[in-house]
This record gives structure tokens, sequence and C-alpha cells, in this order.
């Protein structure tokens, strides 16, 4: 019953402007809980996405099934062929809610382990791992054990591994819900500063309003039961975004715009 | 001067109490041990006890160093059985549970029976194993019957806990089968693993044990228990007792091995063996 599309990602060639494409997605789980959809999505090569919306509005559903985690059970969905892809290179980081490290080892051990599933050596992988630790200023850390570090670290722990295969596509889910605001404002800032130099695709799951929009160029605002996409709304001002972008009339006039328009996702909710 | 004297002991206080904490951790007990020693060999002497009803613990002590020799050997025996039954049970242990973890009619098909085996008291399956085995692997079997079933269920449900998301991020990178199996399941596990290994390190001296003294009332057999059920029956009490010392001492020998190893293998990373004040 799956469309057959739907399994193969990649016609795209990596020059294509279109890094995931998801056409008509659906998903149903076993239980027949409609999770999803059907929703339609574009993401350009290179753009920051939010997807927003109440808990349980399939935002994470739709991060998983562009991972490949999972099939949609109806539906087409493309994911560009990753540049990198030759070298061990893997198309999409993924971070998740929690920074799911392996406790058990290092922090050079955490980010290194793409790379060691992909059979990279390890004296190439070396370079590589110190590299993705220098992007999120862990250099010093490598040698600790994750329950050494704090909650904002471990974050980026996890970012650095999701980086380390140089994915041409970063999927964030709710990445810095558990952390206190002061880290989350400096975590945010500093995954800016990493798109910006890096030009990933980005799409990042919140429930936010203020985060989706301090972050993104576009937030797709979804409502819940099944997931769908409600409106879209592209978050025009002047780059490169810094602290004052949080405290401009822009900001808050935006952070209006998607309240308003998140307001009727939540009324279709019990709760 | 006055300050340098003034600042110490504030700071030393509490130092000295963890200190006289951990002092009397070790020397309580055998304070307790020397006087239960003590009270036993006080009545023992002042009602002029006869050794084969009851043995002063000099007595015991003189048995153990006279008897050296054949208990020694004996200890040896034992100790030979308990570790080829606990390795049998480890790799045994282990190795079913990945086989259940790979397959899941495997496990519907088996588990049933490694229940079986560990609620059936071995004391009573005993006597059949020694009628099929050569008595020396009858022993070794019984100890594997009775330490595998921990090492079993808790590999089971260490290899069961892994995080959700660890697993998914191994999918997402598309490691292998082997791969997750051993850098995601296997040292996900290694704390339950661990924790089985220590409760079937005493069982399975248990086991060989309780083979011993079935073997032993058969005729034949030179371990531990079989010392003890032959002293028994010759009231030689004080070599009994000097025996079940020995017995205690190898008991407490292994697990203190196990549960070294254990805090070794996790003290950089797992809760259990970190300590209380971080």
């Amino acid at each position: 019953m799956v469309d057959s599309a739907a399994l193969a990602d990649m016609d795209t060639d990596p020059a294509g402007s279109v890094a995931v494409s998801l056409r008509g997605v659906t998903k149903v789980y076993d239980n027949g809980v409609a999770a999803l959809g059907p929703i339609d999505l574009e993401v350009g090569r290179g753009e920051f996405v939010s997807l927003l919306g109440p808990s349980g509005c399939g935002k994470s559903t739709a991060l998983r099934l562009i991972a490949g985690l999972g099939a949609p059970t109806s539906g087409t969905l493309r994911v560009a062929r990753a540049v990198a892809e030759a070298n061990g290179g893997h198309p999409v980081g993924f971070v998740f809610q929690e920074p799911t490290l392996m406790p058990w080892t290092t922090v050079r051990e955490n980010v290194r382990l793409p790379l060691k599933l992909a059979h990279v050596p390890p004296s190439g992988a070396k370079v590589r791992v110190d590299e993705a630790l220098a992007q999120v200023g862990l250099s010093e850390f490598a040698d600790s054990y994750p329950r050494e570090l704090s909650g904002g670290m471990k974050m980026r722990v996890s970012l650095a591994r999701a980086l380390v295969t140089d994915p041409d596509i970063l999927l964030m889910d709710e990445p810095f819900a558990a952390l206190d605001e002061i880290t989350r404002f400096r975590l945010n800032n500093d995954l800016l500063a990493l798109w910006r130099n890096l030009r990933k695709t980005v799409i990042f799951v919140t429930h936010s309003v203020f985060e989706s929009v301090y972050l993104s160029q576009r937030v797709v605002v979804m409502t819940s039961r099944p997931g769908r996409i409600a409106t879209e709304i592209k978050v025009e001002t002047a780059e490169p975004r810094a602290e004052d972008f949080r405290t401009s009339a822009d900001y808050a006039s935006y952070c209006r715009r998607v309240s308003n328009a998140l307001a009727p996702a939540y009324l279709g909710q019990s709760t | 001067m006055s300050t340098p004297d003034l600042s110490p002991p504030p700071a030393a206080q509490p130092a000295s109490g963890n200190h006289a904490a951990r002092v009397a951790r070790f020397m309580l007990p055998i304070i307790v041990l020397a006087a239960g020693l003590g009270l036993w060999e006080f009545v023992v002497r002042v009602n002029d006890i006869k050794p084969y009803v009851l043995p002063a613990p000099s007595a015991v002590l003189t048995t153990l160093i006279r008897d050296w020799d054949v208990l020694s050997k004996s200890l040896l025996t034992t100790l030979l059985t308990t570790f080829e039954g606990f390795a049998a049970a480890a790799i045994g242990g282990i190795a079913l549970a990945l086989l259940f973890n790979l397959s899941r009619w495997l496990e519907y098909s088996l588990f049933p029976y490694a229940v079986v085996l560990q609620v059936t008291p071995v004391i009573a399956i005993a006597p059949l194993l020694l009628i099929y085995l050569p008595q020396t692997t009858a022993v070794v079997v019984c100890a594997w019957i009775v330490a595998f079933f921990p090492v079993l269920s808790n590999t089971t449900l260490g290899l069961n806990s892994v995080d959700r998301n660890l697993a998914g991020l191994f999918q997402l990178y598309r490691a292998s089968r082997l791969q997750t199996l051993c850098f995601l399941k296997l040292p996900a596990a290694l704390p339950y693993i661990l924790g089985g290994l220590r409760i079937a390190g005493g069982l399975s001296l248990i086991g060989a044990v309780v083979a011993e003294i079935a073997a032993g009332s058969a005729g034949a057999g030179s371990g531990l228990a079989y010392r003890i059920a032959e002293s028994g029956y010759r009231l030689n009490i004080p070599r009994m007792f000097a025996a079940l010392l020995l017995l205690s001492a190898a008991g407490i020998v292994i697990y203190g091995l196990l549960a070294l190893t254990s805090h070794l293998v996790l003290r950089r990373w797992h809760e259990s063996a970190l300590g209380k004040e971080s």
C-alpha cells in the first residue's frame, strides 16, 4: 500500500534547489491513529524552516519520516542526495529532543559514532570529529563523559554528532525544549551562526512561537489530529539576526502573527 | 599566628566526621565478630562442651591448620567446579539472551523452559543428573543450572532497555545488526549483565555445593561440601566448621571480585558506580 516512490529517497541531483519535498504524505500508525497529513511541504536548499504546532500535531512524525525513521503510509517523500555522501557522509543529521548520548563513552566517541557506523577509518574520523567539536565550542571537553556535562553542553555534543557527517540537511526535534531560557538563547544564537557559516538546510521542530520566529526564515504552523499544515509565515528581516532582533518591534509583530495563526490550531483541541 | 589556628577546625570537622564514619564501617563488624567469637570460646570453655558437640573457635582454627592439606585440595576442587559452572552460566546466559533478542520466536519457544529449570529446586535435579552424567560433569551442570538464569534474565532486561532514541539514531545511520549489537545493545546492557553475574557467582557456588552433597552421599567426590558431609558421618565437627568457614570465605571472595569488576568497568559512567557526592 505504500507508494513505491515514498521509499525511494532520491532522484534529485545535488545541484537541485529543493532539499526536501513532501507530497500528500500521510502517516497512520499500526494502531490506527492518523498522526499526519496529508501534508505538502517543500524546503529549499539552505533554508531554515520551523515546524510549529501544539503537541500531537505530527510535527515530530513529519521530521522522523524525513529522517527515514519509518515510512509514510502514503504520498511521496523526497530527500536530496547529500553532496558529501560519497565520503561516508549522510544526507541528514538528526538532533533529538534529549541529547541521546551514549553514557558509557566519551564525548569524542559519541561524536565519532556516525563515522564509525559508516566504516570511516579512525585517522580520517579524528579530523572531522575535532572539527565538529570546534564548531560547537566543545574542543576542550572531547574526553569528558556525558554525565560530566551540563544540559546545554550535552545538546552541543548532540549537535556536533549531527554535523560530523557533514549532512546537507539538519533535522532538529525540539532540541532546546528542556533547557533553561538563558542556555536556550545562547544555543539559538550559536545555531544561527552555524547555519550562516555552513549553509545547511535546517528543519526545526518547536512548540515555541518565539523560538520559531527568532530562528527561521519560514514558520510552518501545524494543526493537530491529524497533523496538517494550517499556514506558513515568512519571517523577512535584516540578516544577520542577533540579540537585538529579539527585542525589536519587527520580532514582536511576527510573534503576534504566528501566535494568531496558531490560535485556531489550539481551538481544534479539547485541552 | 592566630588566623591559621582558627581556620582549619571548621573545615576539618566534617572531614574527620566522615573519616570516623568510614573507620566505624570497617571496625564495627570486626568488633562484633571478635565479641561473638570471644563469647563462643568462653561459653565452650566454661561449660566444658565437647568438640563433637560444639567446637570452640580455637579448635576450629587448629583443625583448619592441621587439616589444611585435605581442606585446601577440597577447596580447590569446589572452586574449580564453581568457576566452570559460573563460566558456563555467564557464556550460556549471555549467548541465550542474545539469541532471544535476535529472534522473538526462539524466545517464545525456549524462555518457559528456562523458567522451569530455574524454579525446580536444584537439589531435586542433582541426583538425576548424577545418574545420567559423569560425576564431575554433573556437578558443573548443577552449578550452571542455578547460575545461568539470573544472567539470562538480566541480560534480556538489559538488551530491552536500550534508549529508544539511541536505537533510532543507529537506524538513521544505517547501522548493521552486528554494529547495533556491539556498539549499542551490549554496552547499554552491561550494567544489567554485571548485576546478573554478581548474583550468578554466589549461586554457582551454591549449585556446586548442592551437587557435591548429592554426589557425596553416593560415595564419591572430594569437594568441600563432600568434606562436610563426610565429617558429619564421622562426628568430626571441628572439621565441619573449618570446611564451612572456607566455603563462606570463598563465597565472600567471589562476590567481592565480581563487585570489584563491576565497579571498575562502570565507574566512569554508570549511576550505580558513581560516588554519592556527584
